[in-house]
């Protein structure tokens, strides 16, 4: 169960291969890939900056990993989240989930997300034309994340 | 009873500090009243940890609530809801 907290840019398919390689078991991957917008709150975004909790934020998501193997009958997951100075059309976050069937997959992985968005400790920072600000959370996240209680 | 404290994100630029090892007195209890102990310190903590601001704390990096007890030695840390993904 991969987790990668790093500066530098993924490649998906790369990612995908290694992490189904050599399971015959595995009928179906998911993935979900976040992208940098160019606008957020009806303001443009120029660049972000990602901080993180090192080691917390690691944790918390072993944990959400750990109850989404609980939970539902999944064979690999694998969270890549960038931090760092980024810019629009940049990849931020993959996560991904080998299973027998889809319906196991999609479920934990849009689970995965849901935790990720309300648990892992990530902040962005928006560069604006009227300045830098901090990303406000957002209550449809909380919402989304209740769902699954 | 000593302390490892963290601040992150907005916290960390508003307070100017992202960490800081301090000694609380016998009364400082819970995660709630090391908020109020910090608020004590007057500007900027009083604006910047105030009760109408949403805070998350960690306790030893676990998500806590206010309720929860202090242990000597702890890592603490005060950020906003996060907003990664």
């Amino acid at each position: 169960m991969p987790i990668k907290i790093q500066e530098n840019d993924f490649d998906i398919n790369a990612e995908i291969a290694a992490l189904r390689k050599g399971d015959l078991r595995v009928g179906a991957v998911v993935t979900f890939l976040g992208t940098v917008r160019d606008m957020n709150d009806g303001s443009q975004v120029k660049a972000m900056t990602l901080e993180y909790y090192p080691g917390m934020t690691e944790k918390s998501l072993q944990e959400i990993l750990d109850q989404a193997k609980a939970r539902w009958e999944i064979y690999q997951t694998l969270v890549i989240h960038r931090v760092g100075p980024l810019l629009p059309e940049d990849q931020i976050v993959l996560v991904a989930v080998t299973s027998a069937h889809r319906g196991e997959a999609f479920a934990a992985c849009e689970f995965i997300m849901d935790y990720l968005k309300t648990a892992a400790p990530f902040w962005k920072k928006e560069d604006t034309p009227s300045g830098a600000r901090w990303v406000d959370a957002r209550v449809t996240d909380e919402a989304a994340m209740a769902r699954w209680k | 009873m000593k302390l490892e404290l963290r601040f992150f994100a907005s916290l960390r630029e508003a307070l100017g500090i992202s960490q800081e090892t301090i000694a609380i007195p016998d009364h400082v209890k819970t995660i709630a009243d090391l908020r109020n102990y910090l608020i004590e310190r007057g500007n900027p903590w009083d604006d910047v940890l105030a009760d109408s601001k949403v805070l998350r704390c960690a306790l030893n990096q676990q998500m806590v609530n206010a309720n929860t007890s202090l242990q000597d030695g702890a890592e603490v840390a005060f950020f906003p809801p996060v907003t990664g993904g």
